[in-house]
This record gives structure tokens, sequence and C-alpha cells, in this order.
């Protein structure tokens, strides 16, 4: 065990001073992997802001029911009775039509418009809040449809299931920008290791000949290929963080306008310990198919 | 130590390099093997490191079979044996010390020992005072003791040496002979292809002359 982890180590050792060695190719090579990430990376950040934003706004719809005008007292107290019986209903709040109507006076644009109005042609309404999502009130609409004196049925959850489904687009994106990147980042490994591999050929083939096992002379590439995909991973989280940081100024700015102090939140600890270990995983898979494709190839003598 | 029995080699695309090769050395023997280019010497030797397999009779080398090894098997034999290549293969990106570390690297010493076994092998072949000198700056007769001391720096029971003095004059090549012999004389097995009749005489040792693939009486 101490000998697997010191022969590790000296290996670990050997390759970064290799890297240091080399420090435009090894620079130029985390750079092209870490941009390759960023853009995955960058978007699927995105898509996470827009979707905790979503779910704020979206987390309890509400359901506007609006009286047919001939419903009386008797009629409105028998419907909230009623309302109240079923399940799923949190809270329930009427709005008289006449408080609907001075709403509306109050506000500026309308204000004259409603002056010239000879009577309330508003209707009476109830307002539900409801705890599920918007799926579960497109279940309630028809049982609510078929309450008395109701004339109309409103679900303010269209909107939200539209940008849900906008999310679900951008999601589906994102993974396929990220599988495509992600084979680029292992083409990358690959042809780094094969440059390696040739720049080496002399040590390999001496090696092999003088009795080093396959896996010792396997070992130094598996070890650069991680750690140049986990550098690449690490530039990936720099450049979006950058980003973060450089629009949070602009976004800033725009949500105070609209009263809102929404702002882009970076990751978290777990997701940029898993990136990491996802993009070193990467580089290994690059390297492990580089190294078994080429080193095959550099048996001395002649195959059987 | 080392037998050959009935060893037939073919290369690919017909060429017959070996045929019905029997032979043995015991441990300890120093054994010469000459013919002219092409009768089968470098073949005979890339045998015994399985670098080439025979195509049908036995090869065996401290008791295994080389034929049937498996390939994982392979670097543990070569471990036990020193090898001199005809075209030296030293590595120039490195110095003449590291060059001699490159098989301690594998077999697991710890460096400071590594690095004294490596000074001892340099100091039998008398190159160190040039450990720190690239090969190429070496002359022809400095690289082939070089060679040597990689061969010998893990302390291998078996030396083969392809042509070791084919590139030398006749001081550089008579002392490289003589450093095999001394090797000899510590119990090492050596094997050593060569046509360099002249210089085998005065060690008097035994010869195996090949001829188109076999022994020549």
């Amino acid at each position: 065990m101490s000998a697997w982890l010191r022969e590790h180590w000296r290996t670990l050792t050997l390759t970064l001073a290799r890297m240091a060695g080399n420090p435009l190719a090894t620079l130029l090579n985390v750079m092209v992997i870490g941009v390759a990430l960023a853009l995955p990376l960058g978007g699927y950040m995105l898509l996470q802001n827009l979707g905790s934003v979503t779910r704020q706004l979206a987390g309890h719809p509400q359901v506007s029911l609006f009286l047919a005008p001939e419903a009386g007292k008797a009629d409105i107290a028998a419907l909230e009775a009623r309302l109240r019986q079923i399940p799923g209903v949190r809270a329930l709040r009427f709005i008289p039509r006449e408080q609907a109507l001075e709403g509306l006076k109050r506000s500026e644009n309308l204000s004259d418009v409603i002056a010239t109005l000879q009577t309330n042609p508003l209707p009476d309404a109830f307002v539900l809040d409801t705890g599920g999502s918007a799926a579960d009130l497109e279940i309630l609409e028809p049982q609510l449809k078929a309450l008395p004196r109701i004339a109309h049925v409103q679900l303010d959850s269209a909107w939200v299931r539209r940008l849900e489904a906008l999310i679900a687009l951008g999601r589906t994106t994102v993974l396929i920008l990220a599988t495509l990147l992600a084979s680029g980042l292992v083409a990358v490994t690959f042809n780094t290791i094969r440059l390696q591999i040739l720049t080496q050929k002399d040590e390999i083939e001496v090696s092999k000949l003088i009795g080093a096992t396959d896996a010792f002379i396997r070992r130094p590439f598996f070890h650069l290929g991680l750690i140049q995909g986990a550098l690449g991973g690490l530039a990936a989280q720099a450049i979006v963080y950058l980003c973060v940081l450089i629009l949070n100024r602009s976004i800033l700015e725009l949500a105070q306008l609209y009263g809102s102090d929404f702002r882009l939140d970076f990751f978290g600890f777990s997701d940029c310990f898993a990136l990491l270990a996802f993009s070193a995983f990467l580089g290994w898979l690059g390297a492990y198919l580089s190294v078994s494709r080429h080193l095959a190839n550099m048996e001395p003598g002649q195959r059987p | 130590m080392i037998s050959f029995s009935q060893v037939r080699k073919t290369y690919r695309g017909g060429h017959e390099a070996l045929a019905e090769l029997s032979f043995s050395i015991e441990t300890g023997e120093l054994v010469f093997i000459t013919g002219r280019s092409g009768a089968g010497k470098s073949t005979l030797l890339k045998l015994i490191p399985a670098i080439e397999r025979p195509t049908s009779g036995t090869v065996l080398v401290n008791g295994q079979n080389i034929g049937s090894m498996r390939r994982p098997a392979i670097p543990y034999l070569r471990r036990n044996l020193g090898l001199i290549f005809q075209d030296q293969k030293l590595l120039y990106d490195r110095s003449v010390f590291d060059n001699v570390m490159l098989p301690l690297a594998f077999t697991g010493h710890p460096h400071k020992e590594a690095a004294r076994r490596a000074r001892a092998a340099l100091d039998k072949v008398g190159l160190l005072a040039r450990e720190k000198a690239n090969p190429i700056t070496l002359s022809g007769g400095e690289q082939q003791r070089l060679c040597i001391a990689r061969a010998v720096v893990n302390r291998p029971g078996i030396l083969l040496a392809d042509e070791p003095t084919a590139s030398l004059d006749s001081a550089s090549a008579a002392e490289v002979m003589e450093m095999f012999r001394s090797f000899n004389q510590v119990g090492v097995t050596v094997l050593i292809a060569t046509h360099d009749e002249a210089l085998m005489q005065r060690l008097n040792p035994r010869v195996l002359v090949l001829k188109q693939g076999r022994l020549a009486a």
C-alpha cells in the first residue's frame, strides 16, 4: 500500500514537473478545456437561477373565480362554503365588485375611464390559493367550472407553464451542448496524450525492453489526463465566476428598476466539486482511450 | 539456464531466421555467437527476452517457457536479463546518470538506494566522472560502456549483447570485451553475438557458429 502510494506520488511529481517544464502547451490545453466547459456550465448556471425565480413566482399559482352577475348574497355564502370543502384549497379570498371598482379607481391610468361609467360592470370574485403546482390547478379547473353561479374561471398557471416549458427546452439545449463539449474535452486530452506518447516514444520503447510493466508506463499519462482535466474544470469555473461578477452589476441595476433584488448566484461548493471531479474523469477517459490506442502499437518486436 | 530445442523462427513474409536450432547454456558460461550477417544471431538474442517468440520449438530461460509466456509476465523476465542492443537505445534527453537510473525506476528501489547502485554501475565501467554529461557528448566506446552500465545496474543473472564492438576501434573493443569477461568471472552468464573473431580468440570462450539459422559444426 505504501509502495503503491509512493509510486503514485513519484509519478505525480514527475507529471507536474513535466507540465511546468512546458508551460505554454499546458496553459493552452487548460484554456481550451476551460473555455469548452465554460459554455455549458454558464448555461446550466443561468437555468438554475431562472428555475429558482420561477419557483418563487409560481410557488402558489392562483385561480380567480368570477361570479355570474345575478348571484345574490345567499349564493355567495353557499359557494364559499362549498369552495372551502374542496381539497387543495388553502386560502380563499372574496373580492366584492365594489372593492374591485375602488381598486381600479386608484390606478392612475384608469380612473378617468372609470369615472364615466354609469354602473359597476365588474363581477364579484373569489381568489383561491392552492399549495399545488400549475398541473394540480388544471386538474382542479373542471371541478370549479361545474359549480353553480360561476361565470368564468381563470388560471394564472398558463404563463407559468409556458415558462416551465421554456426552461425545459433550455435544459435540453444545455445537455446537448454539455455532451458535445464533454466529448470535445475527451478528444483534446486524447490528442495531448498522443503527442506526449510520441515525444516519449524512445523512453517507452527502452523501458519496455528492460522490464517496465504496462501499468508503470501508462501511469504518468493517466496522471497527466486527470490533472489536465481538473485544471480545465477549474478554469471553466473561473471563467463563469468572472462572467457572473461582470453580469451582476448590470443585472442589479436592471432588477432595481423592476423593484426586485434578483441577482445571479454562483454554484455552491458541492456543485463546484462535482464539476471538478467530472472534468478530471473526462481527462482520465481521454488519456485511457489514447494510451490504449497508442501504446499497444509500440510493442517491440513482431506481433505473434 | 538457457536452452533452445528444435527452435524455428519464421518472420511474416516467410523469411526463415532460425531453423531446428538446439543448444543449451549453463549458468556462469561465457558464450559467443558468430556467423555472417543474416545468419540469425540477432533473432536468437531477441528470443531470450521474449522480444520475439519462437514459431515452433521451445526456448527455456531459467525454467520458463518463452513461447507460452503471458504478456504480463514478460517484464519480470526481462528484469533478470541485462540487454545491450545493437543500436544502443540510449536516451539523449537526459544525463548519463539518469540513463542508468531508468531500469531502477520500476523495480521499486528507494531513490537513495537506486542512486547508489547507479553510481556503482557507472564506476564499474569507468564513467562516474561523466555522470552529468549528456550521452551524445560521449565517445563511441564510452556510449557502449554506458549501455553496459545500464544493463548491469539491476544485477541481472544473464547478460545479452548484440554486436557490442561493431562500431568501436580495437582498443575500445578490447576494453569492452574485458568488461564482459570480468562480469562473467563474478558468475554472470554472458551471451555475445559478434563477427569480430580476432577479439574472441583472446577470451577462448565457447563459440556457437550460426549458418542460415542452424548451428554449423
